[in-house]
């Protein structure tokens, strides 16, 4: 049933995806605080 | 709508007029159509039979892809010579512009698709089995689909980067249902089975037409003065 | 509320770890499908996130649109209540009055018309009293993408599906056309959002969602009709479903709103972020 493992994995994948580039945004982010504060 | 029609049409001779003069819009879009039909006709290579089946999803694609050129051309005029600003603070309803750069596109695409159409029933060797004025209402009603809302969405990418990949990247979404219609009624008519019709298809085109032009003329001003 | 989402997040993990498990091992096996058929778990509780964030885009982007003028704004919220109260008055009607019942489509009760106008006002007003004119577009983005990715979920786990089923990766039926529309429709918002300049941008987009709106009922009813002149394989339950699969359709369901949700609320934090940041980069820059 490789099919089954294939969804399952695809659904996580894409989720862990995007919560990556969410949490690269946010990381982006906070560097420009600190520049703003610096300045 | 209280856009006097008289500032539409107005609005409509002037850009029919400008359009004459200059032939440069409409020279390159006539050549594109042209050059369409026989790209498409390479790689194709249908029999009759088999050419009534497919006609229909070819040449609506076809004709999708010439409005696209033809819509990137409305704008741009407009943008060049700053009108788009001169309109906005005219007291000139923003429907009445709307509705004649929609009424100008139609009349543009739609000579496109009649230089279009003859070349198709050409290289395709196209005989039409079913009841062929029906194709009258689809061809108009799919083109105003196409046409308004293509309109519209030039409006709108205009603001945008990358501006002309973004008219067909908003419309062709959009437009699917349309185009699920046309495609579906040009084949039935196309084919001429009796069993089958096109009504329904012309019905729910007209209602997509009606639809989605009150929602752009209720939805333009905001697009224009978005600022 | 930001410590409670550690706190959240591990709950939530927890919970879909469960729901995980009642998908691969409680549930019972189907008995056509094997297996495979446990994809269903995953697939149909992403398609219904997915629409109702959508569907909460949809009402964010007519408030934006609508609430920035106070009289539109007040004609808005008439229409809302007017629209809860007719269906209502509808639903009742069609109920009572024997022909008009029988001209309603078969699988459709006369009573879902009312909850559904009920359950569209209630979510607009709920929105309005929560959220700011300028919170609702950020609130517009963040379910537009999230809902995308549930969107592309569905997509992927649909075919993963098909194929070992039905022998197809894909077929022109109703729910998968509209499906795809639907995603096709919101990733050229996205591409909208990122590719206007600021200043138009949330209202561009906003009548783009309405656009969108619009769209999709045309797209499921036209195909809808399609499907009745050819045949076509049928996609998701049409009969009754076995009440352990119901239980655990309905567990993962709920797992994955909780995930929904917090990856919501770290998509708008981080919304409204951006926006602080560069409302401080202008000031800074003057």
């Amino acid at each position: 049933m490789n099919f089954l493992y294939a969804a399952y994995g695809a659904t996580w994948a894409i989720h862990i995806v995007y919560l990556i580039t969410v949490f690269q945004r946010y990381s982006e982010l906070n560097r420009e605080v600190d520049e703003l504060n610096k300045k | 709508m209280s856009a006097p029609p008289g500032v539409t049409l107005e609005t409509l001779r002037k850009d029919i007029r400008l359009e004459w003069r200059s032939k440069d819009a409409i020279n390159s879009m006539l050549f594109f159509a042209l050059l369409v039909v026989v790209v498409f006709s390479f790689s194709f290579d249908p029999n009759a039979e088999e050419s009534r089946l497919i006609a229909g999803g070819l040449v609506w694609v076809a004709f999708l892809f010439a409005a696209v050129v033809a819509l990137n051309q409305t704008w741009a005029r407009e943008l060049r010579n700053q009108v788009l600003d001169a309109y906005r603070v005219s007291p000139a309803p923003a429907n009445s512009l709307f509705l004649a750069k929609a009424m100008g596109n139609f009349i543009f695409v739609s000579v496109l698709e009649a230089v279009m159409v003859p070349l198709f029933v050409v290289f395709y060797k196209l005989r039409v089995l079913g009841p062929a004025w029906q194709l009258v209402p689809v061809t108009v009603l799919g083109t105003w689909a196409i046409v308004v809302n293509g309109t519209f969405f030039a409006a709108m990418s205009l603001r945008t980067r990358s501006r002309e990949i973004m008219l067909p990247l908003l419309l062709f979404p959009i437009t699917i249902p349309a185009l699920i219609s046309t495609v579906e009624a040009t084949t039935v008519i196309l084919v001429g089975d009796p069993a089958t019709s096109a009504k329904f298809w012309i019905v729910l085109l007209a209602t997509y037409d009606v639809m989605f032009t009150i929602a752009c003329l209720a939805l333009f001003e905001t697009v224009l003065h978005a600022e | 509320m930001r410590k409670a989402f550690p706190i959240l997040g591990v709950l939530t993990a927890i919970f879909l770890s469960y729901a995980l498990y009642l998908a691969l091992v409680v549930a019972p096996r189907e008995q056509t499908m094997g297996d495979v058929q446990r994809i269903f778990y995953y697939h149909v509780p992403s398609a219904w996130t997915a629409f109702l964030l959508f569907f909460i885009n949809f009402l964010a982007s007519v408030q934006y649109l609508v609430r920035r003028n106070p009289s539109t704004d007040k004609v808005a919220n008439w229409i809302l209540i007017t629209v809860a109260v007719v269906t209502c008055i509808a639903s009742v009607v069609i109920a009572l009055v024997p022909s008009l019942k029988e001209a309603m489509p078969k699988d459709v009760e006369p009573s879902a018309i009312g909850t559904t106008g009920v359950i569209i006002a209630a979510a607009y007003f709920v929105i309005r009293k929560f959220f700011s004119v300028e919170a609702v577009d950020a609130l517009a983005v963040t379910t537009a993408e999230v809902g995308v990715v549930f969107c592309t979920v569905v997509l992927v786990t649909g075919p993963l599906w098909a194929r070992p089923v039905w022998g197809i990766w894909w077929t022109w039926d109703v729910r998968l056309t509209s499906t795809l529309v639907l995603w096709l429709i919101y990733v050229s918002y996205l591409i909208l959002r990122r590719y206007s300049s600021s200043g138009q941008t949330p209202v561009m987009a906003a009548s783009l969602a309405v656009f969108g709106a619009l769209d999709v009922p045309l797209v499921y009813f036209s195909i809808w009709i399609f499907r009745t002149q050819h045949p076509q394989p049928v996609v998701g339950g049409g009969g009754s479903i076995d009440p352990r699969m119901l239980h655990v359709l309905l567990m993962n369901w709920l797992a994955f709103l909780c995930f929904a949700y917090l990856v919501c609320w770290s998509r708008y934090r981080l919304e409204i972020m951006k926006r602080e940041v560069e409302e401080a980069q202008a000031l800074q820059s003057l």
